[in-house]
């Protein structure tokens, strides 16, 4: 009995100890970014185009080429990974096509980065003329968020209960009429969730940019689509490693605000989901 | 008046032949209750009628279900649904408030104008004996009333769309004695204008509304008879063995 109830002891310490240290990563990341990060800080590191070769200056161009990207990722990649996942949850059958095609979707999800990067490269830059531009980027990392945004969209319908589907059909709705009336409102902020982790990925990868679109030294913002761009990642890897005797302090203040835009998003993304299942009621 | 003729009826989910060779007729203005013990085919038997069974998948029927002489297949499945409305087991308001609820059907079938949704709903309600109790509530979440007014509005929200038939899915399952009066209550006074087929688990509950009765046992039609009938001289031994709680 005493024997039993202390090994339980010691698997709780040991199960404990290990979800604890699930923290100390996270934590020490966040403190020394901030604490290396935060003195850099200012509006004119914000808002000023970088200057003496990225030693000085601000990471606006950065932060706007980044934004442009994101933005263009997720127009491209949201209408069409959530059309998918509609026909994938509510139309499609188990057979041979429906199959290879989630196939094809977990396949794209376990691709390295740095292919869809050579990928863009080969299909938008060379192949379609885009050059290295905003939209070959866009469209290169919306190829790459598409599996996140097609998992969790179909995660989202599939967990509408069956019942509403049902009442509404047996009301004689049609079942496209269900699905856009009663479905997908209810699946919107799983949906949401999704959208947006797709959108802090997308905002953090270095290598689907480095040969479709990032400049290296471009002080100035993008003028149209078909512009290069600067985009954080990538700035963040150039200032690191590229040019010698940038101050530290702008290299942290630069990740902190990468940080701070993919954890902005996410926490917007958990307060959607938070929000939206206090309304729900079954 | 003959509303539904069930032709030698068959019905499998894959391999299991869940309706066996059923032959019906269902008449109008009368509570046909089905009654059963579990798995004995009494929900499938509903769910054909209005072509519910067919959401799942490697389902197959053979026979025919004719309403009003038509074969339902032949019927467009919208429209089919819209004259033959169903109520559930659970009440299973859609996550919209009480008036949208019962305006959904009625929106889908393509009714816009505000005036005509209002009468409606309120028509509708009326019919479920719901108006008086939620008519000031109409805008708050359909999740907010009792599991028997819940019900009731389910029963509205069916009535809006102007079936003709209305299936009832052991509609008194989830539900305390007085709500089930009420809505027993509700399906005695519906049948003056509709058919109502009522599947249920409870056999007094057979007993006190229903005008015909149907036992069903493993997929199979045992009997069918006038409601008086099957609880004093059913034919079949099994019936009786049923009705008196022998089994089931």
């Amino acid at each position: 009995m005493s024997n039993s109830k202390t090994s339980q002891k010691i698997a709780f310490f040991f199960l404990f100890l290990a979800t604890l240290l699930i923290i100390v990563p996270v934590g020490l990341i966040i403190v020394i970014i901030i604490q290396k990060g935060l003195p850099a800080i200012n509006w004119q590191f914000l808002s000023d185009i970088p200057r003496q070769g990225m030693r000085a200056g601000g990471i606006f161009p950065a932060i706007i080429g980044t934004i442009y990207l994101v933005t263009g990722a997720i127009i491209f990649a949201l209408p069409i990974g959530l059309l998918a996942a509609i026909y994938l949850s509510e139309y499609s059958k188990d057979n041979l096509l429906t199959r290879i095609i989630k196939l094809a979707i977990v396949n794209l999800a376990g691709v390295p980065s740095v292919v869809y990067g050579l990928f863009g490269l080969a299909l938008f830059v060379v192949f379609c003329k885009f050059g290295a531009s905003i939209i070959s980027g866009s469209l290169t990392l919306g190829i790459m968020i598409l599996p996140v945004i097609i998992t969790t969209s179909r995660e989202a319908l599939e967990s509408v209960p069956h019942s509403f589907r049902e009442v509404s059909l047996s009301l004689g709705a049609s079942k496209w009429q269900t699905i856009r009336n009663i479905v997908l409102p209810n699946a919107i902020p799983g949906i949401l969730t999704g959208t947006i982790l797709g959108l802090g990925r997308a905002a953090g990868e270095t290598a689907p940019i480095l040969f479709t679109v990032a400049a290296f030294y471009l002080p100035r913002l993008p003028h149209s689509i078909l512009d290069q761009a600067m985009a954080l990642p990538y700035h963040l890897y150039v200032i690191s490693t590229q040019v010698p005797n940038v101050d530290e302090k702008i290299r942290y203040g630069t990740a902190l605000v990468l940080l701070a835009l993919v954890l902005i998003m996410n926490l917007v993304a958990i307060i959607i989901r938070y929000k939206f299942r206090k309304k729900k009621k079954w | 008046m003959v509303k539904f003729e069930i032709h030698d009826l068959n019905i499998w989910f894959g391999s299991l032949h869940a309706i066996k060779h059923v032959n019906m007729e269902i008449l109008s203005n009368e509570i046909l209750s089905v009654i059963g013990p579990a798995n004995s085919g009494k929900t499938t038997f509903l769910r054909t009628l209005n072509r519910l069974n067919e959401l799942a998948t490697n389902y197959k029927i053979t026979g025919a279900a004719e309403l009003e002489r038509e074969d339902i297949r032949g019927i467009e499945i919208e429209e089919l649904r819209r004259k033959v409305g169903m109520v559930f087991a659970l009440p299973l308001p859609l996550p919209l408030s009480v008036f949208d609820n019962v305006a959904y059907g009625v929106r889908m079938h393509g009714e816009r104008g505000k005036k005509k949704l209002e009468e409606k709903v309120e028509e509708a309600l009326r019919q479920a004996y719901l108006w008086e109790e939620v008519k000031d509530r109409l805008s708050e979440s359909a999740f907010k009333l009792s599991g028997g007014q819940q019900q009731r509005l389910c029963i509205a929200r069916t009535l809006a769309v102007g079936p003709e038939v209305i299936l009832f899915d052991e509609p008194c399952s989830g539900l305390d004695p007085i709500s089930t009066a009420k809505v027993e209550d509700a399906m005695v006074k519906l049948k003056e204008k509709f058919t109502v087929v009522l599947v249920t688990n409870n056999v007094k509950q057979a007993a006190r509304v229903a005008d015909k009765t149907a036992f069903f046992l493993s997929g199979e039609l045992v009997e069918l008879d006038n409601t008086d009938r099957i609880f004093t001289a059913p034919k079949d031994k099994r019936t009786d063995g049923y009705i008196r709680g022998k089994f089931g």
